[in-house]
């Protein structure tokens, strides 16, 4: 088992034509992803590692029976990528696009919470179900199946924690990156419970960073709604306040936000906060014998 | 990119938001036409972009034209938390009754734009928040039917005012709101927002952030980017398409991702070094991109060494590797340099880096922990 995407994902990917999705394509074809359906307007009939490409997501839907989208368009053109696949009834959508604009991103979470369409992302990585389906740009070998669900705001720093786990012997169920913006589709607590559900994880990992209060509220939900253990890494430790660390969702802001609140909300409910990635696979260790 | 407090208000009289008369001055001699051609007592206020300006000394009344002139001389030139003023702004003194605030703000977890109000104008919201959080209301906008006329009277009735005021400040709200969707802000602040003397609601100071990955929507606004408040390598970096902001410490990063970058600084701590340097390159970066962070790095003269932690996905290792490579043919250097490049074509990565002097490293813990020796001379490639 696993969550959000398995063997059975069929993804269309929008700007398959361009240089990211094309590179990222082959990749997830080669880890054994059912790429059925790329789409880039008026580029219908070229192939990309062997993909039909069409002209409207619509199109390739009826075509292909589609059942998920991923999004590498630029930022500019991002958000009528995200609205479009909603528009053809795409029921799970993940947008790997950086650098979109914080009101549009509220525009389309507004439309998409209307239409009953899950966003993972912008600005993210996507997410690998080990041994089944990679959905996103996340490097095939760092990963392994196992017992872990993974859900982070970022994308290499997951990367990271994902290699040290695996070669401690530690395997995923999937690992989920939701992004780094401000506004986003799917929130830490929206995973959490998905693999609070998810029989096959027995534990799991959140990564977090400073800016906004994401974090504290899901050691809320740890503590009121969990009964699997979780561990947390939280970056942005040494980042100064009131400047913006790279992720525009990551800047501390009248004194909230801060790497030190987020760990003191975490130890408050017991869930332990590694000092570094390669920490995390200990941790997982301790708590999964303790349970 | 934040604005300064004139170009925040102008934007605000675009909204039909009343502010002060006032114009910008950078002489003394041109406070004091500014003063003369107001008439009556002026305030002069230091435009920098950091908060704190008044108690700094950097806002001052002045009763006539000849004072100002005294005084903006004082302020122009002030050093206020590291900002050289270079100007100031000559506004008509208002009689000011009471000072409320008023902010529009991004609201993360509801995913909307939130109206703030307080009774507690004047000072920083964030005391006010720390110290009275009951004292800050808020309205929570849905995007597709705007700001209602019911929520303005909830802030406003909430702050207890006199009912006199209640067109004004709808007015004003609904100025303040459309201003910071039309201007793609992440921030809009009017604080204070005063009731004069004369019974009338002005934006006696004004702040506005603009969302970066906005500006491309607004080219009038982000023409007029104050280059006094960047310093030369952070425009080099924008310029390039990198995120960077400088640290104090002695170990340059140069990473992958933002959240990596900031494990990256976390982890030199850890370990007893301290980063010079946040810098992601972004994902999929390209030679030029990583030469040009590798110069804004080692144009930092506190360097006293350098971390590469790279970990591919979207970004090619050889690519990093590249461009390292094209930077140092043409920076001569003695920094110690220590690459960890993991993931994405990481093979063809260390080839290329293999004729390069460098320490490298398998873990991050490793490499930061490399670096922080080669920063204190105790180890070389």
């Amino acid at each position: 088992m696993s969550i959000l995407v398995n063997k059975n994902t069929r993804l269309l990917v929008q700007g398959i034509t361009g240089r990211e999705g094309e590179f990222h394509t082959k990749q997830m074809v080669a880890y054994g992803t059912r790429v059925v359906a790329g789409m880039t307007p008026g580029k219908k009939g070229l192939e990309v590692a062997g993909v039909p490409v069409f002209n409207t997501v619509r199109e390739a839907v009826k075509e292909t029976g589609a059942n998920t989208s991923i999004i590498y368009v630029p930022a500019r053109a991002a958000p009528d990528a995200i609205l479009e696949a909603a528009d053809a009834e795409i029921p799970l959508i993940i947008c790997i696009t950086e650098g979109i604009a914080v009101q549009d991103m509220i525009n389309v979470c507004a439309v998409l919470d209307w239409v009953g369409v899950r966003l993972i992302g912008p600005n993210c990585p996507g997410l690998t179900t080990p041994g089944e389906t990679k959905v996103g740009i996340m490097p095939a070998q760092i990963h392994a199946v196992g017992p872990v669900g993974l859900v982070s705001r970022s994308g290499t720093l997951t990367y990271e924690v994902v290699w040290a786990m695996t070669q401690q012997g530690l395997g995923q169920t999937t690992c989920v990156g939701i992004g780094g913006d401000p506004v986003n589709g799917t929130s830490f607590i929206d995973c959490l419970r998905m693999f609070e559900q998810d029989p096959k994880t027995e534990v799991v990992v959140l990564i977090g960073e400073i800016g906004g209060v994401d974090e504290e509220k899901s050691a809320q939900f740890i503590k009121d709604k969990m009964s699997k253990p979780v561990v947390a890494f939280i970056a942005g430790q040494t980042a100064p306040p009131g400047k913006r660390m790279g992720h525009a969702g990551a800047i501390i802001s009248g004194g909230t936000g801060t790497a030190a609140e987020k760990i003191k909300a975490f130890n408050a409910v017991g869930v332990p906060v590694a000092n570094t990635p390669e920490e995390i696979p200990g941790l997982l260790e301790l708590v999964m014998r303790g349970k | 990119m934040k604005l300064q407090e004139y170009q925040a208000k102008r934007l605000f009289a675009q909204y039909g938001i009343p502010i002060p008369q006032g114009n910008i001055a950078i002489t003394p001699e041109d406070a004091r036409a500014v003063a003369k051609e107001l008439g009556g007592r002026v305030v002069i206020k230091s435009q920098v972009l950091v908060g704190g300006r008044g108690k700094a000394g950097g806002i001052k009344l002045a009763q006539d034209p000849d004072e100002a002139e005294i005084v903006a001389g004082k302020i122009l030139g002030m050093d206020i938390k590291g900002l050289i003023v270079r100007k100031v702004l000559v506004d008509r003194a208002i009689d000011i009754q009471k000072e409320i605030y008023l902010g529009a703000v991004v609201d993360r977890a509801a995913r909307r734009v939130s109206l703030m109000a307080s009774s507690e104008g004047g000072i920083d919201i964030e005391e006010v928040a720390a110290r009275t959080p009951e004292k800050i209301l808020r309205v929570q906008i849905d995007p597709a039917v705007g700001l209602q006329d019911y929520q303005t009277r909830q802030l406003f009735f909430g702050m207890g005012l006199d009912p006199a005021y209640i067109r004004n400040f709808g007015a004003i709200a609904q100025g303040l709101y459309k201003c910071f969707v039309a201007s793609d802000a992440s921030l809009a602040e009017i604080n204070p927002l005063v009731i004069t003397g004369d019974q009338k609601m002005i934006a006696a100071d004004g702040k506005i952030d603009l969302d970066d990955n906005a500006l491309f929507r607004h080219p009038d606004l982000a023409a007029i980017r104050d280059s006094d408040e960047e310093t030369d390598s952070e425009r080099l970096a924008r310029e390039a398409g990198l995120s960077y902001v400088k640290l104090d410490g002695e170990i340059g990063c140069m990473v992958n991702g933002a959240g990596l970058a900031m494990a990256t600084m976390d982890i030199i701590k850890f370990f007893g070094g301290s980063p010079a340097n946040f810098l992601d390159i972004g994902g999929g970066a390209q030679a030029e991109k990583v030469a040009a962070a590798l110069r804004i790095i080692l144009s930092d003269p506190n360097v006293k060494a350098v971390l590469f932690n790279i970990f591919g996905g979207i970004t090619r290792c050889d690519e990093v590797a590249r461009g390292i490579l094209t930077a140092l043919a043409d920076v001569k250097t003695s920094v110690p340099m220590v690459a960890r490049l993991v993931g994405t074509n990481e093979e063809e990565g260390r080839q290329i880096l293999a004729s390069a002097h460098m320490l490298t490293a398998l873990t991050l813990s490793e490499a930061a922990q490399k670096a922080v020796k080669a920063a204190a001379g105790e180890m070389v490639a």
